[in-house]
Order: C-alpha cells, then sequence, then structure tokens
C-alpha cells in the first residue's frame, strides 16, 4: 500500500469506505507529519489528542454513509469551532475558545470529518503571505523562506506538505487562489452565499467566501459538495439548488466558450505566465472548447476599489474587538483609554493599517468620494462580467501576477503586497466563483497557477473545466521534505 | 385663521416687548413589542437578571450575524399604518459605528438614508379643534445595553439584556408648538401603538422616550432657530420642564445679543434645566454605511396588504362612530377611546346597556373609584359584566340612580353581582303603584296641615311630600312614580 500521505482525500474516502485502512491510521499519519513539520509554522493549534480519539470513536461505530467517513483534517483558524481555540492569527484573540461552531466546520463534522487542528492564516485574513500572523511566519514547502501565500497561507503550506489531506480556508479577496496557486494546489473560492459565513472571524462581509483547498480537482468537488449549504443564520447565504459536485465531475469540455479578458495583460507580468496562460488555452482548444477574447474594461479600477470597500467593512467588523467581551484586554486608565491600550497592542500593523483606511474612507466628507464611489465602481464590474457572460460560459486567466516571493521580500512595501490580487480581486467585487489550479512553474521551479472564473452559482462548469486541464496538463509538485530532519 | 383658533392657549415667551414663539420636534424611542429581540432569537422580558437574555448575537461574539426578526418588521409596518405613513417597498439597515461598553458591535445597526416609513401625520385634538402633526420617518434600530456606573465603586458593569432589542425612532416633523401639543401628541402617538398592539408605551420601563428637538423664533418669523437637541428625556412631565427650560435660556441668549449654538443637550431632571454635552462641533462622526450583513429590506406588497387587512379599528376611527353611532360628544367619545382597555371597556358595558348611562357611569363613578385607588381600567374591581348589569338596572326602574351609587360601592369589593346586591339586601326600587299609594295616602293623612297649606298655593311643600315618602320607603320608592301620585292625590 502507498503511503497514506500521498493518498487523495477520495482515495482515502474508498479506502475507508471498503475497510482497507481505518480512520485512526489515517489520523495518525497525518499527526505523526504534523509533528515532523513544526518547521513550517503551519498550525496556530493543534488538537491531535481529541482528534485521535474521535478516530477511534469512528472507528468503533464507522458510518461509511458520510462523504468524509472519519477523515482527518486540518482548518485555517478564522473558523470558530467549538472548545477549540480560535485566534483568527492575532493577539486580541489569542485565548479566544468558542462556545460554537462555524457552520462551514459542522458541515464537514456533520460528514464525518474531524478536525486536526486550526491553520495558521494572515490576522484577521489581511495579507497575502501570511506574514501579518501574530503566529509567526509559513513557511512554503516549495522552498525554504518562501511564502505560501495569504492569508490563507497555513492551510495552503499545511495541504502541500501533506500535513492534511484536504483543508478549507477563506477567500475575501484571493486569500484561497493565491496560496492555492503559491504551493502547487487547488484552491476555490465558490459564489458569494454558497458557503454559510456564520461562525467565520469576519474581514470584509460583502467579500468573505468560505472554500475547499484540495490537491486536486476531484477532492476540491467532494469538499465543495461538503461545505456549501443553504444557512438562515446568515442572511447572506442564498437558498439555490446545490450541485452534486463530485458526481456530475466531467472533463468534456466539447462547445464550451472560454474568455480571455485582454486586460488580464499586465505590464511587467512574467514570460512564464503568459507562456502558461497560452498553454492552458491551447489545452481548451485541443479539447474543444472555444477561446474567446473579451472585454473587462474596469478591470483596473478593481485593486483601489477592493481597498476602500475591504477596509471599510473590516473597520467596523473590527470594532467588536475592544477588550469589553472577550480577548485581550489592556489595563487603561479609563474606558477610552482601555480601547486605545487593547487596540494598539492587540492588532498587528497590516490590520491598524486597513482599520485606519477604512475609517477614513467612512468619515462624513470623504464617504462620497471614497466608499460610495467604490460601490459605483464596483457595480460597474459586476457589470462587466455580466455581458461577457452573454458570450461566453467560463473565463481563464492566471491566479497570480508571479509566483511565490520570499518570506520579508514585501513586507515594507504594501502596495507591491496588494498588487498580488490583482487577478482574483474582481472576482470577490462580483460575487463569482473561481478556482486555480496549478499549471506550471516559473524558472525558479516555483509553481503558478491558472484561474477558470465562473457564472455565479455555476460552480459545477468551473470545476469541470479545471478537471480538464488538470488532465491535460500535466503538473508535478515538486516537494523535496526540505524541513524534515 | 379661522375665529376658533383665537380661544387656543398660545405658548409664548415673553420678553422686554418681543414675544417668541417655540419650535419644537420629538424623536420619539418606542420599543417594539416583540418576544425577540430585532437580530436575535433572545428573549426581551423587561426586568431579568442581569445579562440573562443575551445571545451571542447579541453580544457581538466573532463571526456572529444578524438576522431580521420578521415580527419586528410587522410591527414596525403596523405602526406605520397607524401613522397614515406611507411604507417604503425597499429599506436598508445600516451601521453607525461609535465605541462604548454597552454596544458590543461597535457599531448599532439602524436605518439611516432609507428608513422603513416616510411621512405620515398625527392628528391631535386640541380645545379649538383638530390639527395634524407631521411625522418625518420611522426607523427601526437596535438598543444599547446598559452601563451601570453605581454598584462596583471601581467598574463600571455591564447588563446586555436590552442589546439588540428593536426599537422604532419616529422623528416628528417641527410642527408642536406648546407643551400642551407636546403632551397630546406623546400620549396620541402612545395610543395609537397601544391599539396596534406595537409598543405597551411604558415609560417606566423605558418602553418610550424622547430626543426633544427645540429652537425659538420671533413670533410670526417664518424662519426656524437654530435647535438644539434635548437627549433621552423618559418622560411626558420631564419633556415638559426640560423645553420649558430650554425655550427660556434662547431667548435670554437671544435677548442679550447672543446666538443659539447647534449642540446637543442632556436634561438634569434633579436641578430642573438642561446642560450641554457635545456641540456640533464635537459631534460623532458615525461613519453609516450599509451593513453588509443584511440584505437591503424588499417588502412585497401582498405581506402589506395582508397587515392592512388585520389593522384593528384606531382611536381617530373608533372616535367618529362613537359620535355618530352613540351620538356622544367629542369630548365624551374622546376620553373613551384615548386608552384601547378604556375603549375596550366602554364597548364591553355599551353592547349590553344602555349608551348614554355607560358613559356616565365610566366617565364619573368607575374613573373616581380607579382614580381613588391608584388602578388601571384593566385592574377596575368592577368588571364590565356587572357595571353592564347594574346599568340595566337602572333602566329598567328596579333601582333608582342614587341606590345605585349604594350598589356601586358594594360592588367594588371582589365584583359582586349587582343582582345579587339588590335582592340581598332589598334595594329593589319600589315600583309597585299600589303599594306607594298606600305609602303616600299615609304621608298624606298624618300631615294635613301641610296638605292645607300645599292647597292653599305652597308649591314648594311638595319637596316636603316627596322626601317623607322616600324617607318612609328607605329610599327605594320610585322617584318618578312617587311624583306623578302625589301629584295626583294633592291636587
Amino acid at each position: 500500500m502507498s503511503n497514506i500521505i500521498d493518498l487523495k482525500l477520495f482515495e482515502l474516502v474508498e479506502k475507508i469506505k471498503k475497510k482497507e485502512i481505518s480512520s485512526t491510521e489515517i489520523a495518525k499519519a497525518f499527526i505523526d507529519r504534523s509533528q515532523k513539520s513544526k518547521k513550517l509554522n503551519s498550525y496556530i493549534t493543534e488538537n491531535f489528542e481529541n482528534a485521535l480519539q474521535k478516530a477511534k470513536q469512528f472507528d468503533e461505530k464507522p458510518d461509511f454513509n458520510k462523504k468524509l467517513p472519519g477523515i482527518p483534517l486540518a482548518v485555517k483558524d478564522l473558523f470558530c469551532t467549538k472548545n477549540i481555540r480560535t485566534t483568527a492569527g492575532s493577539k486580541i484573540l489569542e485565548n479566544f475558545i468558542p462556545t460554537y461552531e462555524s457552520t462551514v466546520t459542522q458541515n464537514i463534522l456533520n460528514e464525518g470529518g474531524i478536525i486536526i487542528g486550526k491553520l495558521n492564516c494572515d490576522e484577521f485574513a489581511m495579507g497575502s503571505s501570511n506574514e501579518t500572523s501574530y503566529f509567526g511566519n509559513v513557511q512554503n514547502p516549495i522552498y525554504e523562506n518562501l511564502v505560501p501565500g495569504g492569508s490563507s497561507g497555513g492551510s495552503s503550506s499545511a495541504l502541500a506538505a501533506k500535513l492534511t489531506p484536504v483543508t478549507i480556508g477563506t477567500d475575501t479577496g484571493g486569500s484561497i487562489r493565491q496560496p492555492a496557486s503559491f504551493t502547487g494546489t487547488v484552491g476555490l473560492k465558490p459564489t458569494y452565499g454558497s458557503c454559510s459565513r456564520y461562525g467565520i472571524v469576519a474581514f470584509a462581509s460583502s467579500l468573505d467566501q468560505a472554500g475547499p483547498m484540495t490537491q486536486n480537482v476531484k477532492d476540491c468537488a467532494l469538499m465543495l459538495e461538503v461545505i456549501s449549504s443553504y444557512d438562515n443564520k446568515d442572511s447572506t447565504s442564498v437558498d439555490f439548488k446545490r450541485g452534486q459536485y463530485l458526481k456530475d465531475l466531467n472533463e468534456n469540455i466539447k462547445g464550451k466558450k472560454i474568455g480571455i479578458p485582454k486586460q488580464y495583460r499586465v505590464d511587467g507580468m512574467p514570460k512564464e505566465i503568459d507562456e502558461l496562460w497560452k498553454k492552458g488555452m491551447k489545452i481548451i482548444e485541443d479539447n474543444g472548447g472555444e477561446i474567446i477574447e473579451i472585454n473587462l474594461p474596469n478591470t483596473n479600477y478593481a485593486l483601489p476599489t477592493y481597498y476602500i470597500v475591504a477596509p471599510a467593512e473590516a473597520s467596523s467588523n473590527l470594532a467588536r474587538y475592544d477588550g469589553v467581551k472577550y480577548g485581550f484586554r489592556s489595563k487603561g486608565e479609563n474606558l477610552i483609554d482601555m480601547y486605545e491600550k487593547t487596540r494598539s497592542e492587540g492588532f498587528g500593523d497590516e490590520v491598524k493599517r486597513r482599520i485606519m483606511i477604512g475609517t477614513y474612507v467612512l468619515s462624513s466628507g470623504y464617504y462620497d468620494a471614497y466608499y460610495l464611489k467604490a460601490q459605483k465602481v464596483r457595480r460597474l464590474i459586476k457589470n462587466d462580467f455580466d455581458e461577457a457572460y452573454n458570450k461566453v460560459d467560463a473565463i481563464l486567466t492566471p491566479s497570480t501576477p508571479s509566483s511565490a516571493f520570499k518570506i520579508g521580500e514585501k513586507t515594507n512595501d504594501p502596495v507591491s503586497m496588494y498588487l498580488n490580487d490583482i487577478f482574483t480581486v474582481p472576482i470577490n467585487l462580483a460575487g463569482l466563483p473561481a478556482i486555480s489550479i496549478p499549471a506550471g512553474h516559473d524558472k525558479s521551479g516555483y509553481p503558478l497557477g491558472l484561474q477558470v472564473i465562473g457564472k455565479a452559482f455555476d460552480e459545477q462548469n468551473i470545476l469541470n473545466i479545471a478537471y480538464s486541464i488538470e488532465k491535460n496538463i500535466n503538473f508535478k509538485n515538486n516537494i523535496n521534505d526540505w524541513w524534515i530532519n | 385663521m379661522d375665529k376658533l383658533s383665537k380661544e387656543n392657549k398660545e405658548y409664548l415667551i415673553k420678553r422686554n416687548t418681543n414675544e417668541y414663539e417655540v419650535v419644537i420636534g420629538l424623536e420619539v424611542h418606542a420599543q417594539v413589542l416583540s418576544e425577540s429581540k430585532l437580530f436575535s432569537t433572545s428573549p426581551t422580558k423587561f426586568g431579568s437578571e442581569p445579562n440573562t437574555q443575551v445571545s451571542l448575537v447579541d453580544a457581538a461574539f466573532p463571526g456572529m450575524l444578524p438576522v431580521i426578526n420578521e415580527f419586528c418588521i410587522k410591527q414596525a409596518i403596523k405602526t406605520g399604518i397607524g401613522l397614515n405613513a406611507k411604507i417604503n417597498k425597499k429599506s436598508i439597515f445600516d451601521r453607525k459605528n461609535y465605541f462604548y461598553a454597552d454596544l458590543p458591535q461597535g457599531y448599532q445597526i439602524s436605518q439611516y438614508k432609507n428608513p422603513i416609513v416616510g411621512e405620515g401625520t398625527v392628528t391631535l385634538d386640541l380645545p379649538n379643534g383638530e390639527k395634524k402633526i407631521g411625522i418625518e420617518r420611522l426607523h427601526l434600530e437596535q438598543d444599547a445595553g446598559k452601563s451601570i456606573h453605581d454598584i462596583d465603586p471601581n467598574n463600571t458593569l455591564v447588563d446586555l439584556n436590552r442589546s439588540g432589542v428593536a426599537l422604532m425612532e419616529i422623528v416628528s416633523k417641527p410642527d408642536l408648538r406648546s407643551l400642551d401639543e407636546v403632551n397630546l401628541y406623546i400620549k396620541k402617538l402612545r395610543s395609537i401603538m397601544r391599539y396596534l398592539g406595537t409598543c405597551d408605551g411604558n415609560m417606566q420601563e423605558g418602553s418610550l422616550r424622547a430626543d426633544v428637538n427645540v429652537s425659538v423664533r420671533k413670533k410670526g418669523s417664518k424662519e426656524l432657530g437654530t435647535r438644539c437637541e434635548i437627549k433621552n428625556v423618559n418622560s411626558i412631565k420631564f419633556m415638559q420642564m426640560a423645553i420649558d427650560y430650554e425655550a427660556n435660556r434662547q431667548v435670554d441668549v437671544i435677548e442679550e445679543g447672543g446666538s443659539i449654538d447647534q449642540e446637543t443637550r442632556l436634561f438634569d431632571t434633579k436641578k430642573n434645566e438642561t446642560r450641554s454635552m457635545r456641540s456640533k462641533e464635537d459631534a460623532h462622526d458615525y461613519r453609516y454605511f450599509p451593513d453588509p450583513d443584511l440584505l437591503p429590506l424588499e417588502l412585497d406588497e401582498n405581506f402589506i396588504k395582508d397587515i392592512k387587512k388585520n389593522i384593528p379599528e384606531l382611536p381617530d376611527e373608533k372616535k367618529k362612530r362613537f359620535i355618530e353611532k352613540f351620538k356622544l360628544s367629542s369630548y365624551e367619545a374622546n376620553i373613551l377611546v384615548s386608552d384601547i382597555d378604556t375603549s375596550k371597556y366602554f364597548e364591553e358595558v355599551s353592547k349590553n346597556s344602555d349608551i348614554k348611562l355607560a358613559t356616565n357611569w365610566i366617565t364619573g363613578e368607575l374613573f373616581a373609584l380607579l382614580n381613588e385607588k391608584n388602578l388601571e381600567i384593566t385592574e377596575s374591581p368592577i368588571s364590565s359584566k356587572n357595571l353592564s348589569k347594574l346599568i340595566n338596572l337602572i333602566k329598567k326602574g328596579t333601582i333608582s340612580g342614587k341606590i345605585a351609587k349604594t350598589i356601586f360601592e358594594l360592588m367594588s369589593d371582589g365584583d359582586k353581582d349587582p343582582e345579587k346586591i339588590v335582592e340581598e339586601k332589598g334595594l329593589k326600587q319600589q315600583s309597585d303603584p299600589k303599594e306607594l299609594e298606600k305609602i303616600i295616602d299615609k304621608i298624606i293623612s298624618e300631615n294635613p296641615k301641610n296638605v292645607e297649606l300645599y292647597k292653599s298655593g305652597k308649591d314648594k311643600l311638595f319637596g316636603f311630600f316627596v322626601g317623607q315618602v322616600m324617607k318612609s320607603s328607605g329610599g327605594k320608592a320610585n322617584p318618578q312614580l312617587v311624583n306623578e301620585i302625589l301629584k295626583k292625590k294633592l291636587n
């Protein structure tokens, strides 16, 4: 039998159902490897002992009708997990243990999944390299001192390093797709409203969306089936008929019209990325799809729009971390002093930067010029996509304008850091689904991803296109376990 | 202006040779009558142990999301209909951002630019006729928790029971001109909401409080003066005191050549004065923006129609009906409709008995009794059923009005049945002409002198004979019959 950690999620599920392998064996394998991989700093909180107990319980009383029967997995530490510390990568929630479970993780538990730990992330999911986490940088298993992307950096790192068979992240402006691209893995941001936001520490409510991060497209389809659900505890959850994404996964893309937005050819984009993109187009054409150039004229405004809307919502969403009710509290002379000290000491620089930007753009006298205008532009960006989808079924772009960079390389240059999200941000603004799949390497051998963007609630279509590309592109991640002595 | 308005007692402030008119607008915060909060399922019961009615949403735990309580939406729409107001098919919940210890989210969810209810009117009955007060808007918002500063000497304690409870903020136009109008306006709002069952109007429990906007201007001026807002006043009496103080203060400033600064003030109930809380420059920047956790609220036409269908008869209509159908005076009708429980009691009594008598007995004897015992009509010691029985006894002539008053007193002890009292105590009116004739004959034969005198023209003595008959019957003789028979016998 091949190594447990090398098995795909769907293989693990099959083997467990055939009783060829037990939940405990799987849990032990991933926990064992996780323990050997502390150098990556992927975890913020380990739940190993408890997970092993749960695995044992599953083996004693297995239920093979579940979608994740006894499958252990670690999740991003932005999901509130009952009785398991949830920090959002922040000092201000360093010791916060929820008494409740997020809907998405509850869905995982309901399908037989077992949480083995909470994965590192940028503080409050604000970052593109996992360098803003209070709990330290995360290593990309691809190469030492390379960032794993962000904000779901702990997730992408743990997944690529096989510390967990699959994981989940959240994506506000690219936080699933960019780290997936940086680590040679698959990441899907579903349509806004597909996965419940209940119990997910909020960053920017109108953009946040949870999604699967997996080794391959098939696992991604399975995980989406597990986590996507209508939830009346989230007013923005949409009650649409969810697909049988795994069962209906199909590599046949004959006749599919795929749009190529010319505005995504940005200046200074590495040649490898352009080549990768062409490679993707060729695969689509070879498989009977049609490539059509499309126009998304407002793409250039997406990033500035995002950096108004997201901080505005964040500045308000993070107001609750005030030291009064839970979390970190600093001593103060009076209420105001306590607030100031608590929030000065409890939040990191990037979070403070965004709170200040957000507060500014909502201030009276600036609201119309920034927030209101950004909302209007957001509408135009969405209209661009609607227009394009009159002509095409999906859109193909690179996932990121570059491959993973070195830890520390961009920490002093927030704008260049923000530029990382240039291809992913418009999709959040439009509320659309998009998947990043590994498609090649740059000259340093670092992975690069392609992004397939779909119509709203058309996850099945982009999964199918991604599946077809995956089958034809022959990507292989080169990971040599450098962090294990 | 018509002739009548001159009779209206004008509220003017005089200084030197100048007369100032006072312009008042009210922002009334009415707690929505609802089992659960505006965005969570926590109960709203008043007076519970601190922090026992708090959900994770109310305490703003990470990842918690608001979900609109449909019942509160219906209550707001109902109230809007009661205020003859426009119901907006699309409204938006915004976040009003500010930090305070009893505001767990760090923002209050409220409605800013797009409230659920638009312009409407409330009609006041003034001594000289009706006056319509404009309603600017009604919006829904969350209440905050409570900071308690006087239990622990070193700490402020926070009770979140109230956090997230639904409030309706009802904003009037600056149409009020006197303390009487303020009184009538608040009472009318309260009355409408109690008819609708959308707010219990209990000011002691804080279910109804108001921010008061006051400005003054020289009489005859068309322009509005600069206003000051007096925050959070929780009784009509305090509102009137605060307005009176504030209007006089403003007039003094103007008379001394100064100008009014737009500011927020607090009313100190102990010192009976308003004090500056913050100036316009120091006003909070609340950074309102649409709450991204909540979609815009869009109401279906049928949803509103269904609510409209179930709106009960409101005080104005009821008054009209009482006047037309029962021939009550406007004054009587007003008294009977202003409180929903009074009107219910009246309708129960009058359903089975004489309307005129019912009106008189309720507004007379019953109100006096309730007043004396400091009771609400819902706690009345005499049930509507027994009062209507009493009235029927009077109407049928079984008892006289005078005896009825005695019975009424006896009834108030444990809601006794008047018919039983009449029977037990033998208080039945003597209405048998033969029996009465016997008594009268006896009185006449016992008082020959007075009979002489009466017949010789001393008409006044008639009263003496009536008195004697009543006395000898123990007050039970039917006075009308006694009159008739006496007249016949004596003439």
